[in-house]
C-alpha cells in the first residue's frame, strides 16, 4: 500500500499525481476462498479488514452486487456516537468509538472523523427521565455523557429554538462530546483499500444469488459471475438481509423500511455540533463542505425500493425549521432514500446460524454506520474462531428464542 | 458601423432595441455594494451583463474568477447572496433571480472581494490538490485534525445563513388534475392546448415568468410570423379554458410514486420593499392522472483549457441575453461548437449588430444550411479546429486555436490567436430528463443525437420535444400536440387524435454534431491547463482521469470521489461531459460507465416552502380537554403529554411547585380533590365477539365480567412485555368500553385493529375511538361520596349498591353521566364520564358543590405522587418495553386457563430468569434525599468503571402524606432483596444509600379505596 501523506502529495505533484496506485485492485474472482463476505458496505469491508489484520485470514473475498459503498454506508447521515442505554449495546458501540478514534491513522485514509459532539434534545418529562437514565448508565460504563439544561443547550447551539413557547420546548439534552460525524464514503474506501492491501479480493458487480449448503455446512455461493466456493460465508448486506437469509432457508425477525435523508445547499459554518431530537424528529449536522445534512424518519411500510415518500420529507422540514427557525430560507439541494433492516428490539444481530460456516451481521436499522469498525471487529472474530466474542455474544439470533432482547428503541429506533 | 448599444451609458451593454424588458421601468440595485441599473423584466444576471459586469464570483476550490455561463437553472458560477438581514438568502443563481427595485446582491465565498480574493492562492497549489486530496492528508498528527478541519470548514460553504427567523410565510396546496404538463415551451404549450381542447383538467407549469420556453430566447417563426405571436395566441386560448390552470414561476421539482408531483411556485419576487409577512412561495402537491414532460433541453458546454474564464458562455445563453433581455454579453464574440445549433447564436448576434469574430467548429467541414448561411454573411467559419487555450483571467481577451488531426483526437499545426471578449460554446444538448428519471424511468444514449434520451416511462408519463431529444421546432410542436391528445385520452378525454394541424415552421435542417466530451488539446488532461467539467465543484477533466486511475472508475464512485455533480446546480452542465471523459479514459462507451442518479429536487427548494405552515404552534396539533379553559383560568401550569396539554399543578400565589403538589396530594388524601383525566384513550368495543377479543388481547379473563362491572386490564406486546394498561367496563353482553394510557391511545387502537383485520378476521368486533367524545373527571378523597350525595342524582352512591369496580349511569346535578368506582390514588374515588360538551359545566358544578369540603383540583404531578405512594405503575415510566408483568409484580393478572397475546413469550428462558429486574420501592436511608429519576443503582459504590449496574430509579417523589421521599425502582432480583441496601449513583459521583422495600408505601391492604 502506497502511503497517503502530505509529503506524498507534494512528491507526486511532480508527476501530476499520476502515480497513485488503485485504491483496490480490479479482479476476477478466484474459484475458492477461505471466507466469502457478502456485501461491500461498511460492515462487510471492515470485517474483511479485521479478518486479515487481527486473525491473519487473508484468503477472503468481498462480493458486492453493485459498487463499493453504494448501499447505506454511502447514504447515511454519518452520525457516530456510543451513548446507548443497555450495557450490552453500550459496550459494543463504545468499542467501536474507540476504534474510530484512531482509524484515519490506522487505515491511512482521512475519514474526517470529527468529534464535534452530539446533542440529544428532550422535550418532555418522560424523555427527560429516559435521558437521565441513559446518561447515568453511560457514565457508569465509562462513556462520556453529560446532561444539559436548556440554558446550557442554548449556549452550545445558540441558533436552536429554545423558546418556552415552542410547540415542544427544549427542556434539555444529553451531550456526548466524543460523538460526531465521519465522511461516509471514505469509511468504505478506507477499509476497502486497507483490506485490499492485506490481500483481500474486493469484487464489484458480483451479486450473490444463492447460498450452497451441503449436510448443514456452507460450501459456497452462486453469483452472477459463477459459483464461488468457501466453507465460511459471512453475510453483511444490510437492507437485503431477508433476501440472503431466505437463500439459506432462514427467516430472521427483520423488517426492511425506506429511510430518507437530505442536504441543504452549502453555507458557511453555522452549526458546530450534531443536534438530534426524537420528539420533534429532526437531526441536523453540518458537513465540512458546508451542507446541512438532515436525517428523516423511516417510512412505516416495508420496502426494499430505496424510495421514500415526500410526506416524510415534509415532516422533517417542518421539524427542522421549527427547531432552527433561521434555516427557513435555506434551500434543499437533494434528498434520497436508503433501506434499513430493523430488528424488533432495535438492536443488531451478529451471529452464527444453525448452518455451519454461515454467519449473519444485520439488523442495524437506522444506526449502523457508527458501529462499522466495532461490528467488523467482532464479526471477524466470530468468523475466524467460529464463536462469538463476549461483546457480540448477547447479539445472537438465539435471543429471539430465549427472550433476551436488548430493547434500544429509546436510544436507537428513531435516532441515527 | 453604428453601435447597436444603447447610447445612454448607464447600461453600457444594453442593446438599443428589442428584448422582453420594460424600458419604462428602470430598477436600481446593488451588486457587491455598487449601484447599478436594470429594467423590469431583467434577471440579476442579465442586468449585470448589461452593466458590463463579467466577474461575478470565485470558484469553490481554487477561487478562480468566474462569470455568468448560462441563463437559467443550469448556472454554475453566478451564485449570489441576495437581500439583507432577516431577508437574506444565500446561494441564489443570478440567472434565476428577477430584478427588483432596491435589490442587494453580492458574491459569495470570496474575501476581501471578488476582484481581489485571497483564496486564489489555492490556485497556485492546485498541483498538490488532486481530487480527494483531503482523503490523503491532514491525518498527522491525529489531534491536529480538529484544527485543520476548522480551516477547511471556514473555507467551504458558499453563502451565509440568515441570522434571524424568516419573516415570510409559505403555503401548500393540494390538487388533482387529468394532465399535468411540465414546461411551457412549444412542446408543452402544444400538449396543454390539445389536452385542454379534449376537455381534460390541465395544469401547465413553467419555471419562467412567462410562457414560451425556448421561443422566448430565439427568433423562430411559426406559421410565418414571429413565434411569440403563436405563444400569445396559445396562452390566450389556454387562459380561456375553464379547466386549465396556468402556473408560472413554478418549478416542478419532484416526481414521486403514483404520479405525485411537487411544484414550487414563487409568489413574491420582491425581496426588499414589501411589508411583511407575505406569502413568498407555495408548494403545489399535484396528483396527476397523466403527465407530459416537455422540460426542454440544456445546452452542453465544451471542455477545453481555461474554459472557465469569465466570458465563456453557453451559446444558448448568449442568444437568450441578446434576444430576451436585449443585452450584448460581449462586443467581440467568438463561437466554438461541434454542432449546427450554435450557428443560430451567430445569426442572433449578427442580427443584433454584434460582429462575430469567427466560428470555430470542430467538424472539418461544416456545410449544413446554417453554417452556409453564416459563411454567406462573411463570418469566418474555421472548421476542424478547437480552442486550446483562453487568454485573460478576469475576462476573456482572446483564444488560441489549433487544428484537429485526422484521428480527431489530437491537435496539430500551429497555434493561432484570435482576439475576442466572449466565447459562446455549444457541445450539443442534454434533454432535461430529470423528472423522467425521478419517476423511475431510465435513459439510453442516442449516438446520432449525441445525448441521453428518455427510455420507456415507469409511470403514466410521456416526454415530448427536446426533453425527448427532438430538438427541431416542428418536431416539438408535432410531438406536443400528439402527447397532449394521447394523455387526454388516457385520462378519459377525447379520442387521442390531434385536433389541429401542426403549425408550419421553417426548420433549417441540421447536420449531425460531433460528440466531444473534452476537446483535443496539446497535452493529456492531467497535464493540461485546467479543462473544467464541473465549474461549481472545480472538477477538471484531469481530475476525472486521476480519480479513474485510482479505481474510482464507475460514475457513482467518480461522482462521490471528485464531487462532480454535487454542486447547487446539481451537475446540469457537467455530468454528461464527466461521463464522457470517464468513458474516453476507459476506452469504453459512454453508456457502460454507470449512470447519473437524478435526485429530487430538480432545482433547490426553500426549506420553509416544504415546511409550509406546519411550524411553530402548528407543528403538531395541540389537543386540549373540554375543561382546558378552566385550567388556564385557574393558573394551572401545563405539561405536554403527547399532543395533549394537561394541568401539571395549580400553584396558588406564592406557592412553589413542591408546595402546590403537596397541597393537592393532601387534599386527595384527607378531603376531596378532582383531576381532569379526559386524555386517557377510550375505545368503544362492540360486537358478538367483543368478549372473546378482549380475552385474547388482555392477560386476564373477560368472559365472566358482569355487565356494569369494571376491571383493570394489562396488554402485552408479542414478546410478553407490558405494553399498555387501563380499566375496561362492560356495558352489555356485546359492548365494552376500554381505556388506555394517554400516550398509548393511538398505538393501542391500531394494534387492536391490526389483530382484528390481519390475524383474526373471523372475529366480529367493531372498534371506535371515543377519546374525544367522553370526558372523565376523577373525584378523589374521603369526602368524594358525600359530595356526590349532596348533588341532585338518581344514583345511589352508598357502598352497598355502588361497590368498588362497578359502574352506574344516571343523572348528576342535571347532567347525564356514567360514574365508575375505580381508584388510581388508593382513596375512595369516583370517575365521572360525561359527554365532552357538558364536561366543563359538570366540573364547575363539582367545584361549586365541593367548596364546602375545600375541594382542590390537582394535576398530573400530584396524580403521579398519589399512585406512586400506592405502588401503581405508569406504563412507559416504570416500564420500558423490557418488563414482564411478573417483573412488575402483576403476575396475578396472568390467566392460566386461556391464551393471550404475549403469553407464549413469557415462558422463554430469559423471561423466567431469576435475576430479572423487578419493581420495588426504595427509601433513602437518610429519610430526606429524593433520588433523582433515572438514577442508576449499584451494589458496590467503590467499584471501578465499568460499574456493574443493578437497577435504576423510575419514579421518585417527596411524599407529603408519608413525610418522607419515596421511589419506585427496577432492581435485579429486587423482590428477594427487600430490606437490603443499594446505592444510587449520582452524576456528581456521590452515592445515596437506599433501602429496598415494598413498592406499596401507603395503605398496603387497600382499605381506603374500598370504603
Ligand atoms: C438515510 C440513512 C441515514 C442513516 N444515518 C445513520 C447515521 O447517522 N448514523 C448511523 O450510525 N447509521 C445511519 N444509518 C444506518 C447505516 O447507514 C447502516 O446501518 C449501515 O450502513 C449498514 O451497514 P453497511 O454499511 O454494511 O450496509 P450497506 O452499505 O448497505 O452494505 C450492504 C451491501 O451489500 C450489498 N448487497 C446486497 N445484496 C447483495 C447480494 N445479493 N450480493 C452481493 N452484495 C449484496 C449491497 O449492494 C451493499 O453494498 C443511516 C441509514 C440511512 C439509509
Amino acid at each position: 500500500m502506497k502511503k497517503y501523506s502530505l509529503y506524498g502529495l507534494i512528491r507526486n505533484s511532480f508527476n501530476h499525481q499520476e502515480n497513485w496506485p488503485r485504491v483496490w485492485r480490479s479482479l476476477q474472482p478466484k474459484v475458492e476462498y477461505d471466507v466469502i463476505i457478502v456485501g461491500a458496505g461498511g460492515h462487510g469491508l471492515a470485517t474483511a479488514y479485521y479478518l486479515a489484520k487481527e486473525h491473519g485470514v487473508t484468503n477472503v473475498a468481498v462480493l458486492e452486487k453493485g459498487y463499493v459503498g453504494g448501499g447505506s454506508v454511502g447514504r447515511n447521515t454519518t452520525i457516530v456516537r456510543s451513548n446507548y442505554l443497555w450495557d450490552e449495546t453500550s459496550y459494543l458501540y463504545e468499542m467501536s468509538m474507540k476504534l474510530w478514534e484512531g482509524l484515519s491513522q490506522e487505515l491511512n485514509f482521512n475519514l474526517m472523523f470529527s468529534q464535534r459532539g452530539v446533542l440529544n434534545l428532550f422535550h418532555n418529562e418522560q424523555e427527560k427521565r429516559d435521558t437521565a437514565r441513559r446518561v447515568n448508565s453511560n457514565r457508569l460504563n465509562g462513556i462520556d455523557a453529560e446532561l444539559l439544561n436548556t440554558e446550557q443547550v442554548k449556549k452550545l447551539v445558540p441558533i436552536l429554538n429554545t423558546s418556552p413557547d415552542a410547540r415542544y420546548p427544549v427542556l434539555g439534552a444529553s451531550l456526548q462530546r466524543r460523538g460526531g460525524t465521519a465522511r461516509h464514503d471514505a469509511v468504505a474506501w478506507g477499509f476497502a483499500r486497507a483490506a485490499d492491501a492485506r490481500g483481500v479480493d474486493i469484487i464489484q458487480n458480483c451479486e450473490v444469488t444463492g447460498i450452497r449448503i451441503e449436510g448443514g455446512q456452507v460450501t459456497g455461493v452462486d453469483t452472477t459471475r459463477g459459483i464461488i466456493k468457501a466453507r465460511k460465508v459471512a453475510v453483511a448486506v444490510a437492507a437485503d438481509t431477508s433476501t440472503l437469509a431466505s437463500m439459506a432457508g432462514l427467516r430472521l425477525p427483520i423488517d426492511t423500511h425506506p429511510l430518507q435523508a437530505l442536504v441543504s445547499e452549502p453555507i458557511k459554518p453555522v452549526m458546530h455540533t450534531v443536534v438530534m431530537s426524537n420528539a420533534v424528529h429532526a437531526y441536523v449536522s453540518q458537513t465540512d463542505k458546508g451542507e446541512l445534512i438532515i436525517g428523516a424518519g423511516i417510512d412505516h411500510y416495508n420496502g426494499f425500493g430505496m424510495r421514500g415518500s415526500y410526506s416524510i420529507i415534509e415532516g422533517t422540514m417542518e421539524a427542522v425549521v421549527d427547531v432552527f427557525p433561521i434555516f427557513s430560507r435555506l434551500r434543499l439541494l437533494r434528498h434520497w432514500a436508503g433501506s434499513v433492516d430493523i430488528c424488533p428490539d432495535a438492536s443488531p444481530i451478529i451471529s452464527k446460524t444453525h448452518v455451519k460456516g454461515l454467519y449473519f451481521n444485520c439488523g442495524w436499522g437506522t444506526g449502523g454506520f457508527k458501529a462499522t469498525p466495532g461490528s467488523g471487529w467482532v464479526y471477524a472474530y466470530t468468523i475466524a474462531r467460529d464463536q462469538p466474542h463476549p461483546l457480540n455474544e448477547p447479539f445472537s439470533i438465539e435471543r429471539f428464542t430465549t427472550g433476551y432482547l436488548i430493547d434500544e428503541h429509546g436510544a436507537a429506533a428513531v435516532a441515527h | 458601423m453604428k453601435s447597436p448599444l444603447d447610447s445612454s451609458r448607464s447600461q453600457p451593454y444594453r442593446l438599443a432595441t428589442g428584448g422582453r424588458i420594460d424600458r419604462a421601468k428602470p430598477l436600481t440595485f446593488t451588486f457587491n455594494g455598487k449601484r447599478l441599473q436594470g429594467y423590469q423584466g431583467d434577471t440579476v444576471a442579465s442586468a449585470l451583463l448589461a452593466n458590463g459586469v463579467r466577474l461575478v464570483g470565485r470558484s469553490f476550490k481554487y477561487h478562480r474568477p468566474r462569470g455568468i455561463v448560462g441563463s437559467g437553472p443550469e448556472e454554475p458560477n453566478a451564485i449570489l447572496q441576495v437581500g439583507r438581514g432577516a431577508l437574506t438568502t444565500p446561494n441564489l443563481q443570478a440567472t434565476e433571480v428577477e430584478l427588483a427595485e432596491g435589490l442587494q446582491a453580492g458574491s459569495v465565498n470570496c474575501w476581501p472581494s471578488v476582484e481581489h480574493d485571497i483564496g486564489a492562492i489555492n490556485g497556485l497549489f492546485s498541483r498538490f490538490l488532486p481530487p480527494g486530496f483531503y482523503y490523503k492528508t491532514f491525518m498527522w498528527p491525529s489531534r491536529m485534525w480538529k484544527t485543520y478541519e476548522r480551516f477547511i470548514r471556514k473555507a467551504a460553504g458558499l453563502g451565509v445563513s440568515p441570522k434571524e427567523p424568516d419573516p415570510d410565510r409559505y403555503d401548500r396546496m393540494n390538487t388533482h388534475c387529468d394532465v399535468l404538463v411540465v414546461g411551457g415551451g412549444p412542446a408543452g404549450l402544444a400538449a396543454a392546448l390539445e389536452a385542454g381542447r379534449a376537455g381534460a383538467r390541465v395544469i401547465l407549469a413553467d419555471e419562467r415568468r412567462e410562457l414560451g420556453g425556448s421561443l422566448l430566447d430565439g427568433r423562430d417563426e411559426i406559421d410565418g410570423a414571429p413565434a411569440l405571436e403563436w405563444v400569445n395566441a396559445a396562452s390566450r386560448e389556454l387562459a380561456s379554458m375553464k379547466e386549465v390552470r396556468l402556473l408560472l414561476r413554478s418549478t416542478v421539482f419532484g416526481y414521486y410514486d403514483h404520479n405525485f408531483l411537487t411544484v414550487l411556485q414563487r409568489l413574491s419576487t420582491d425581496s426588499t420593499s414589501i411589508s411583511r409577512p407575505l406569502i413568498k412561495e407555495r408548494v403545489w402537491r399535484v396528483r396527476a392522472k397523466q403527465v407530459v414532460l416537455a422540460t426542454g433541453a440544456i445546452e452542453r458546454p465544451l471542455v477545453f483549457p481555461n474554459n472557465d474564464r469569465p466570458g465563456v458562455m453557453l451559446a444558448s445563453a448568449v442568444s437568450a441575453y441578446v434576444n430576451r433581455y436585449a443585452v450584448a454579453p460581449g462586443s467581440r464574440p467568438l463561437v466554438f461548437t461541434n454542432n449546427d445549433s450554435a450557428y443560430r447564436t451567430v445569426l442572433d448576434l449578427a442580427e443584433a449588430g454584434i460582429p462575430v469574430q469567427a466560428v470555430v467548429d470542430v467538424r472539418p467541414e461544416p456545410n449544413g444550411p446554417l453554417p452556409s448561411r453564416v459563411k454567406d454573411m462573411g463570418i469566418p467559419v474555421i472548421g476542424g479546429h478547437v480552442i486550446v487555450d483562453v487568454k485573460g483571467t478576469k475576462r476573456v481577451k482572446g483564444v488560441e486555436i489549433m487544428s484537429v488531426d485526422a484521428s480527431g483526437e489530437r491537435v496539430e499545426g500551429r497555434r493561432r490567436s484570435i482576439r475576442c471578449d466572449l466565447v459562446a460554446v455549444s457541445g450539443g444538448w442534454n434533454p432535461t430528463v430529470h423528472l423522467h428519471c425521478q419517476s423511475g424511468g431510465g435513459t439510453r444514449y442516442d449516438g446520432e443525437k449525441g445525448c441521453f434520451v428518455p427510455d420507456a416511462p415507469a409511470q403514466e408519463e410521456r416526454s415530448a420535444g427536446s426533453s425527448k431529444g427532438s430538438f427541431a421546432l416542428g418536431d416539438c410542436l408535432g410531438e406536443g400536440l400528439e402527447v397532449g391528445a394521447e394523455a387526454a385520452r388516457a385520462a378519459g378525454f377525447g379520442d387521442g387524435r390531434v385536433s389541429t394541424p401542426v403549425p408550419t415552421v421553417e426548420d433549417r435542417a441540421e447536420e449531425p454534431l460531433k460528440a466531444m466530451w473534452v476537446a483535443p488539446s496539446r497535452r493529456p488532461p492531467v497535464r493540461e491547463h485546467k479543462q473544467f467539467v464541473d465549474m461549481q465543484e472545480d472538477v477538471t477533466a484531469g481530475d476525472i482521469v486521476l480519480a479513474a486511475r485510482e479505481g474510482y472508475d464507475s460514475m457513482q464512485l467518480l461522482n462521490r470521489y471528485t464531487t462532480l455533480g454535487f454542486g447547487t446546480d446539481q451537475g446540469k452542465l457537467g455530468n454528461v461531459n464527466g461521463m464522457g471523459v470517464l468513458a474516453n479514459h476507459l476506452g469504453a462507451d459512454i453508456e457502460s460507465v454507470g449512470t447519473i442518479t437524478f435526485r429530487p429536487p430538480y432545482t433547490s427548494v426553500t426549506f420553509g416552502a416544504i415546511a409550509g405552515r406546519e411550524i411553530g404552534g402548528l407543528l403538531d396539533p395541540v389537543r386540549k380537554t373540554a375543561i382546558h379553559r378552566w385550567h388556564i383560568e385557574h393558573r394551572a401550569v401545563m405539561e405536554d403529554v403527547g399532543q395533549w396539554k394537561r394541568p401539571w399543578y395549580y400553584p396558588q400565589p406564592g406557592e412553589s411547585m413542591e408546595d402546590a403538589v403537596n397541597r393537592e396530594c393532601m387534599a386527595a388524601r384527607n378531603a376531596v380533590a378532582l383531576l381532569d383525566q379526559s386524555t386517557l384513550g377510550k375505545i368503544d368495543v362492540q360486537g358478538p365477539d367483543a368478549a372473546e377479543f378482549l380475552n385474547r388481547v388482555y392477560t386476564n379473563n373477560w368472559l365472566k365480567l358482569g355487565i356494569g362491572r369494571a376491571r383493570y386490564g394489562l396488554m402485552l406486546s408479542e414478546d410478553g412485555m407490558v405494553m399498555d394498561d387501563g380499566v375496561v367496563i362492560r356495558h352489555g353482553e356485546q359492548h365494552f368500553y376500554l381505556t388506555t394510557t394517554t400516550g398509548g391511545a393511538a398505538s393501542v387502537f391500531s394494534w387492536l385493529e391490526r389483530w382484528l383485520q390481519t390475524e383474526w378476521p373471523e372475529l366480529e368486533v367493531y372498534l371506535t375511538s371515543v377519546t374525544e367524545r367522553w370526558s372523565t373527571i376523577a373525584l378523589v378523597g374521603p369526602h368524594s361520596r358525600k359530595l356526590l350525595q349532596d348533588l341532585d342524582s338518581d344514583i345511589n352512591f352508598e357502598k352497598s349498591s355502588f361497590p368498588f369496580m362497578s359502574i352506574h349511569s344516571g343523572s348528576l346535578a342535571g347532567f347525564p353521566v356514567q360514574v365508575m368506582r375505580v381508584s388510581f390514588s388508593g382513596e375512595l374515588a369516583f370517575e365521572i364520564n360525561i359527554e365532552s360538551d357538558l364536561a366543563l359545566a359538570m366540573w364547575q358544578a363539582l367545584m361549586k358543590a365541593g367548596e364546602e369540603y375545600d375541594i382542590t383540583p390537582y394535576g398530573t404531578e400530584a396524580m403521579h405522587v398519589l399512585r406512586a405512594e400506592k405502588g401503581f405503575i405508569i406504563v412507559g415510566q416504570d416500564t420500558d418495553g423490557s418488563m414482564t408483568p411478573v417483573d412488575m409484580g402483576m403476575g396475578w393478572l396472568l390467566s392460566k386457563d386461556k391464551d393471550y397475546l404475549g403469553k407464549r413469550s413469557l415462558s422463554r428462558s430469559d423471561c423466567v430468569r431469576k435475576d430479572r429486574k423487578q419493581l420495588v420501592g426504595l427509601l433513602s436511608t437518610d429519610g430526606t434525599t429524593i433520588l433523582p429519576e433515572g438514577t442508576q443503582l449499584v451494589d458496590d459504590p467503590s467499584a471501578g468503571i465499568p460499574v456493574p449496574i443493578s437497577g435504576h430509579v423510575t419514579s421518585s417523589y417527596a411524599s407529603a402524606c408519608l413525610g418522607h421521599p419515596i421511589a419506585l425502582a427496577l432492581v435485579k432480583a429486587g423482590r428477594a432483596r427487600k430490606g437490603s441496601i443499594i446505592y444510587a449513583a449520582l452524576r456528581d459521583g456521590r452515592h445515596v444509600k437506599a433501602e429496598i422495600v415494598s413498592p406499596v408505601f401507603y395503605d398496603p391492604q387497600g382499605e381506603r379505596q374500598r370504603v
